[in-house]
């Protein structure tokens, strides 16, 4: 087992290392940063100030071999536009982020797996037939419509819940959380939902095709023959079955939703990372474009290795056999 | 002689396809008294699956019984309740597949679902299931059962798999096992133990047995009585020894001739003619007649199945050939 | 004609195709849709390109309402006094352009790539393939928002992103299916035979690797067309000169809140249709083309 995770720890090295070096070069050698930290009409001895302080009269490769360095130190540079260090910018947003996404994908999962482990029972049901409908939709419909379509609905039509913006917090640990107050959850209700839609049509979508794939086994034939009732075995059996696939791209889709978060956040101005990546890219701010690129792979590498840990843990042929 | 445990008369089951309907039992009656091993001979597509399946009642859709009943102990089970049928699964009636390595739930512990057929009979505690389930392993020669109890299926070889699906089926001691080709999928050599034990269970626990197979050999070294099965008809019935020394219908006899073991040496080894025919376009008389070398013109009205003591066929023309022993697997 | 009737695979498909009526209708949608754009420069009442038609006064007008050129407009004018059905039949022009190029493109480069790695297999095929794997655990939308990004605004920019975040699905698929055709039999029969192995991977190999292309084809075009909606709403990928739907909607996006709804949701709706009735289409497509749920 240690071994499997020295392993993992040394690909997921190279790996960064790579993408640090494939961002890098996308970021910085396309187009001209300067032009975005000082106005057009500034003298030539400003400019020539200004690219010898940020480094950017040196060759690339020293300069990314300076961008390593400071990497090392985790020390992520300042934002070009905010002029504070872009790892305390990221990490400012960053709960608003998670939160919305905890909820979108909890919600999703939930709500989304027992309603396709039933249309996958029942395909020819009026109810399951219905569910499905609905999952096309969330699965089709582009994120920023979906938003677009709730806002005017119960923002703006009904007027029941707040259009944009984030709720009240509450500290904990020295983090700000909305979730925790009853406020937080009047502003987070449509975005959660927004972003959770595509998830839930995911998640229903893959419980009913291995429902009604496992249903017409051998194993559902003979738990039948022994006389268990089909509740049990949709609860021991099926499930237990189609956990691993749903688990599998549970963990993969975490990460998807987490960069869908841009779109929504966008629309209901939730001021955490993905808006910021948005900002940040139509005004060229090059540092947090890379910091956060960097951490987003990390998180998708630490995804990527929770979910092979709960794949071996949820199926036993995987699990390497103590001597 | 006393009522037979389970008494099936004229049991139809068809499938509805895009193609048509498909009728793979088509009315077939046989009984099966308490204690008893009966086989059910027949090639693929012969019906003797489904007609294992109908009696507990699970074809699946597009199948489904359209007529006919199965009765246990005189209680019908065609077109029962799904309380009442859940009741008789596993409890009374048990069934073992061919292919162990499907019907066992991989991700699993053999104990959990051992386990879980105990639970769907009787209310029993943790303790009192566990040695239940060590019980039955043991039973069915499995060493060092109850730490085998928390093993999967995958850390077992083929043999013994199913020698875990023949514990579950016997764990709430039911009075008829159906076994459908369960040595099948199984090595030669695993296939004889495997015969030699159930036999010895079923003697020492008196459960009946329906012994469904297309191996005329297993069947033979198993079962007291034998059913032949043709295109989802029974078409033969009697004693083993006698069917397979003077079988009556002429497929029986084809059969049994072109068993390799059978052959001349030197000769060609023989054929039935022709091909089974499609469940979907049954000819209107015999269904053998289009390949029976004694069919005439009275062969196209079906024949009855016509009972002479403890032998039945069903044969316009039934043949009265005397034929040295089949190789027996003892 | 029942399904035993019909000789040719494409014959057999389209028989049990047609059983499904949903399925049927989605892809009569898909076609009147795909007509509509091609035909729309022939079709559409006004050229919203044609800077020089439009009418400032005549903007945010609603549904019916006549311009002050006589003219009407059926579902309303946008912001720049553009006839909405007009810049709905060119946005959808645009879409269905981008996604079968961008489509089209990451389909032959992943197939070709998956084919490649399942064909040389050892290490050429386990780089190739992790590289796939990497791709493919970072989400669409980031990729191609970075790439938008970085390339800049422009139709050919769009399409470069597209790809880029869509063939890692083909190739994914293509080795799958080519990995696991490979081991079967028939082709060590095929290559003991005096045929080249090119003539086995494309006689033999890559027909049997179709179905679950056709699949992920499908899945991704439609996928294609949202990425550029998404992207567009976002303010990249199309310059403002080719008004895509996605553009159309965030530009209506303000007046939403102030009830002028039109100028969102007509788009909206047309977009969706699209996208679900290719869905749809794929949907059927996908069952029937799945060995485990034949009975």
């Amino acid at each position: 087992m240690l071994g499997f995770v020295i392993q993992r720890l040394l690909q997921a090295f190279v790996v960064m290392l790579i993408i640090s070096l494939l961002v890098f070069v996308g970021v910085y050698a396309v187009g001209n940063p300067i032009d975005v930290m000082i106005s057009p009409d500034a003298t030539q001895q400003i400019r020539e100030a200004t690219i010898k302080a940020y480094g950017l009269d040196q060759p690339l490769w020293q300069q990314y071999a300076t961008f390593l360095g400071r990497l090392m130190r985790g020390d992520f540079g300042r934002s070009f536009v905010f002029n504070m260090p872009v790892l305390d910018l990221i990490f400012s947003r960053l709960p608003a982020t998670l939160e919305l996404t905890l909820a979108a994908v909890l919600g999703a999962t939930l709500l989304g797996v027992p309603l396709g482990m039933y249309a996958g029972y029942r395909p020819d049901s009026r109810f399951g037939k219905l569910v499905m409908a609905v999952s096309i939709l969330g699965f089709s419909v582009p994120t920023f419509w979906i938003g677009l379509v709730l806002i005017f609905t119960f923002a703006v039509t009904l007027g029941w819940l707040p259009a944009g913006g984030r709720g009240a917090t509450q500290s904990v640990f020295g983090v700000e959380w909305s979730f925790l107050t009853a406020d937080g959850w009047r502003f987070m209700l449509l975005p959660a939902i927004n972003l959770a839609l595509f998830k839930f049509a995911l998640m229903v979508r893959l419980a009913r095709a291995g429902t009604r794939e496992t249903m017409l086994t051998d194993t559902v034939k003979f738990a039948r023959a022994a006389g268990l009732s089909e509740w049990t075995i949709l609860r021991r059996h099926v499930l237990r079955l189609i956990a691993i696939p749903i688990v599998t791209v549970f963990g993969l889709e975490f990460g998807s939703t987490l960069a869908f978060a841009v779109v929504t956040e966008t629309i209901f101005s939730w001021p955490g990372i993905g808006k910021l990546i948005i900002d940040s890219i139509s005004t060229l701010d090059r540092p947090v474009m890379v910091a956060y690129l960097m951490l987003v792979a990390l998180l998708f590498i630490m995804i990527n290795f929770l979910v092979d840990i709960a794949y071996a843990a949820l199926d036993p042929r995987l699990r390497v056999k103590r001597a | 002689m006393s009522t037979p445990l389970l008494q099936v008369r004229d049991l139809a089951t068809h499938f509805d396809t895009a193609a048509g309907v498909l009728k793979a039992v088509d009315g077939v009656s046989f009984d099966v008294h308490a204690g008893e091993i009966v086989g059910l001979v027949g090639e693929s597509g012969s019906g003797k699956s489904v007609t294992g399946f109908s009696i507990l009642g699970l074809v699946d859709a597009p199948g489904r019984i359209v007529g006919g009943s199965v009765k246990l102990d005189g209680v019908e089970l065609v077109g029962a309740g799904n309380a009442a049928l859940r009741a008789v699964r596993g409890r009374r009636i048990s069934m073992v597949f061919q292919d162990p390595s499907t019907t066992l739930n991989p991700v699993l512990s053999i104990g959990t679902q051992m386990r879980l057929a105990l639970a769907a009979h009787e209310r029993l505690s943790d303790v009192a299931a566990r040695s239940r389930a060590v019980e039955a392993l043991t039973r069915v020669g499995i060493p060092d059962a109850a730490r085998r109890l928390d093993a999967y299926p995958h850390q077992f070889s083929g043999g013994m798999r199913q020698r875990v699906a023949i514990a579950i089926a016997m764990l709430n001691r039911p009075q008829l096992i159906v076994c459908d080709e369960p040595t099948t999928a199984l090595d030669v050599s695993i296939q004889a133990q495997i015969l030699t034990e159930m036999k010895a269970l079923a003697r020492d626990s008196g459960t009946a047995l329906i012994w469904i197979s297309h191996d005329l050999a297993t069947v033979s070294s198993m079962a007291a009585r034998i059913l032949v099965m043709y295109a989802g008809r029974l078409i033969e019935e009697g004693p083993t020894a006698i069917v397979l020394r003077r079988p009556r219908h002429p497929y029986t006899l084809g059969l049994l001739n072109s068993l390799p073991g059978n052959a001349v040496p030197g000769r060609d080894l023989v054929q039935i003619p022709g091909t089974t025919p499609s469940l979907l376009d049954l000819p209107a008389g015999c269904a053998f007649a289009p390949r029976c070398t004694h069919a005439d013109g009275m062969c196209a009205t079906p024949p009855d199945l016509v009972r002479d003591g403890p032998r039945a066929v069903r044969c316009h023309h039934p043949v009265n050939a005397e034929r040295a022993e089949v190789e027996t697997a003892s | 004609m029942t399904a035993k009737d019909a000789t040719s695979p494409l014959g057999r498909f389209w028989v049990e195709f047609k059983e499904s009526r949903t399925a049927v209708a989605a892809l009569g949608v898909v076609g009147v849709i795909v007509l509509l754009a091609v035909l729309a420069p022939l079709i559409a009442p006004q050229n919203p390109y044609d800077l020089a038609k439009l009418v400032l006064m005549d903007a945010r007008r609603p549904p019916g309402f006549v311009g002050s050129n006589g003219f009407t407009h059926w579902l309303g004018t946008d912001a720049q006094g553009r006839d909405l059905l007009s810049a709905i039949l060119y946005g959808l022009r645009i879409s269905i352009q981008v996604g079968l190029i961008a489509g089209a493109i990451a389909f032959i480069m992943g197939a070709t790539l998956g084919a490649t790695a399942a064909y040389f297999g050892g290490r050429i095929e386990a780089l190739l393939m992790r590289i796939v794997d990497l791709q493919l655990s970072f989400p669409a939308i980031l990729l191609a928002l970075v790439l938008s990004a970085i390339l800049g605004q422009g139709k050919w920019q769009l399409v470069a992103a597209l790809v880029t975040a869509q063939y890692a699905y083909f190739a994914r698929t293509t080795h799958g299916a080519a990995a696991a055709e490979r081991s079967k039999d028939y082709v060590d029969a095929a290559l003991s035979t005096p045929l080249s192995a090119a003539r086995v991977v494309f006689r033999h190999i890559l027909p049997n690797c179709l179905p679950p292309l056709i699949v992920v084809a499908t899945i991704q075009i439609a996928n294609a067309i949202s990425l550029e909606a998404t992207l567009s709403f976002l303010g990249l990928g199309l310059p403002v000169s080719e008004p895509s739907l996605g553009m159309l909607i965030a530009n209506g996006f303000q007046y939403m809140l102030s009830g002028r709804y039109w100028i969102s949701i007509y788009p909206g709706v047309a977009l969706i249709v699209l996208i679900v009735a290719i869905n749809l289409v794929g949907d059927q497509v996908r069952d029937q083309l799945n060995p485990r749920l034949k009975r």
